[in-house]
């Protein structure tokens, strides 16, 4: 445990370096923040009808997009990618680690870290000026927070069963671009899930990918009926854990039949 | 000149002949091009689903804009990657060497590659701006068409020197700033949509200062056959798909004095 527990503060540390890059994309989400509020201001003032979201908790809601943007916005590890390239992957197998928990503590670093980063001072600015509003109760809030947590760990579960899955493509190029943009609009990222055609919606429920967005946001807002929450949570750990599982046994198979691209 | 073109041409030659040695690879990263930049088209119907029209637009009239848009920013793309890049070649003193030899900077970057999996978002571009062309009732005469292309040409110049300037940044400041993605990358998510739909400020920096009304509300205008809600004139809506050419040649020259101010980082 100690040793992965290493992994997670060493590569913390490292990210936390990178301060003025952080400040710059931090510059770049609120004006993308600001776009996007500016799309759906226009779409509600368009219609009279009651729609399944205001247009109060939308902005809240994209605001809350901005801020944990890291949760959906990845693809393969490119350490990750570059070590099966190159054939270094055969060192991570030789250490005494479990590589799958190793790389899972990786991307949990390299995703926390950021979220961190950017979360807090876009709740600031957007609540200061942009009218993004606080959770509705202090349970919302907890409940919330729960949410966010698991989240990153669904979203960490995927990110490691998309760099596993990189044993059978080696080069992943295709995929690491389409999986991200599928994870953006499922999850509820690019359009909240509510807003969706109802025929949609039963497939959306289903699949893992509202655990990331689409739960600990609606959890946010209020927009969930506290009693409703349990079974959500109930959904988003039992994704996660069968994804884990998934990775597991892939990472296992694919190590037995690795051949390393020497040279 | 002409042998400039010449050298160009084989530039690319080369470069396309490197790419295509991972056929794969390049099938790949253009299919995966293609579906996502297709999403943000599905994240736009979506939101036509529920909210019907968006004020006085409907979903064919902003495809439109869409496709306009996106066919520019992937041939800008795909050209000016050089550009695009160009900060680590202040970084390494890279620079240097094409200092050295005796043809400009710039036909040297631009012929460092051209970028084929851009074609990815080329073609999703073409596919919406074909199906809006057809659902549109428009009468499709061919000084529209003429229109269409040259405000895909202006846009693709526009987006092009947004490259430039950006990688003239560099010479300054050595990093490439992520800042500048708010108008290259913002611009396309900006640009899809119809400008009247933002405020006021918002509208105003992208007609006057980074001119994306010139090859997309602008040229729409008379493509749809609507009247301004600004008063602007008919022959503006025709006239303004230059300003990205002349938007270009600035630009370049912006460019040079850059280059002149160039030291080299040394290593």
């Amino acid at each position: 445990m100690r040793a992965y527990w290493a992994v997670v503060s060493a590569r913390l540390r490292m990210l936390l370096q990178y301060r003025a890059v952080a400040l710059a994309g931090f510059g770049t989400q609120v004006f993308w923040g600001l776009i996007r509020v500016m799309i759906f201001d226009a779409f509600y003032r368009s219609t009279n009808a009651p729609q399944p979201m205001t247009y109060e908790d939308v902005v809240t809601y994209v605001w809350l997009g901005q801020a944990f943007l890291v949760l959906i916005l990845w693809g393969v590890e490119s350490d990750i990618r570059q070590m099966i390239r190159s054939g270094t992957v055969a060192y991570e197998l030789l250490r005494p680690l479990d590589l799958y928990t190793f790389w899972f503590s990786r991307s949990l670093a390299t995703r926390s870290a950021p979220m961190l980063l950017r979360a807090v001072p876009m709740f600031v600015v957007a609540g200061l000026c942009f009218g993004m509003r606080p959770p509705p109760s202090l349970a919302f809030a907890v409940l919330w927070v729960i949410a966010t947590v698991g989240a990153l760990f669904l979203a960490c579960a995927l990110t490691t069963l998309l760099s596993i899955s990189l044993f059978w493509t080696i080069s992943g190029e295709g995929l690491a671009r389409i999986v991200p943009s599928l994870v953006a609009i499922l999850s509820g990222m690019i359009v909240p899930l509510p807003l969706f055609p109802d025929w949609a919606r039963d497939a959306l429920d289903f699949l893992p990918f509202r655990g990331l967005v689409d739960v600990p946001f609606r959890i946010y807002l209020g927009h969930i009926p506290l009693e409703e929450i349990a079974p959500l949570l109930f959904h988003q750990a039992m994704w996660t854990a069968a994804i884990v599982l998934l990775g597991r046994w892939m990472l296992a198979r694919g190590a037995r039949r690795l051949v390393v691209q020497g040279g | 000149m002409r042998e400039a073109f010449r050298l160009y041409f084989r530039y690319i030659g080369v470069s396309i002949r490197s790419q295509m040695q991972y056929r794969a690879s390049f099938l790949m990263l253009s299919a995966g091009h293609f579906v996502a930049t297709g999403i943000e088209f599905l994240g736009m119907w979506v939101l036509f689903d529920r909210f019907r029209s968006l004020g006085e637009w409907s979903l064919r009239e902003v495809a439109l804009f869409y496709g306009i848009v996106n066919i520019a920013f992937a041939i800008a793309e795909a050209v000016v990657r050089g550009f695009d890049t160009f900060s680590w070649m202040v970084k390494s003193g890279e620079f240097d060497r094409l200092l050295l030899r005796p043809r400009s900077t710039v036909l040297q970057l631009a012929g460092q590659e051209l970028q084929l999996m851009r074609v990815g978002r080329l073609l999703q571009g073409v596919f919406v701006l074909f199906w809006a062309a057809s659902a549109l009732e428009v009468v499709w005469s061919a000084a529209k068409l003429a229109l269409v292309f040259a405000s895909v040409v202006g846009g693709a110049c526009l987006f092009g020197g947004l490259f430039v300037l950006q990688a003239t940044l560099a010479f300054w400041t050595t990093e490439t700033l992520e800042i500048v993605n708010t108008v290259t990358y913002g611009g396309v998510e900006t640009a899809q949509y119809p400008l009247t739909i933002y405020r006021r400020w918002f509208r105003r920096f992208f007609t006057f200062l980074v001119p994306l009304a010139s090859f997309t509300y602008l040229p729409a205008l008379a493509i749809l056959d609507r009247t301004s809600a600004y008063g602007v004139p008919a022959f503006v809506a025709w006239a303004a798909p230059t300003v990205g050419v002349l938007f270009l040649v600035v630009s370049f020259q912006v460019w040079k004095i850059g280059v002149r101010h160039y030291r080299s980082t040394g290593s």
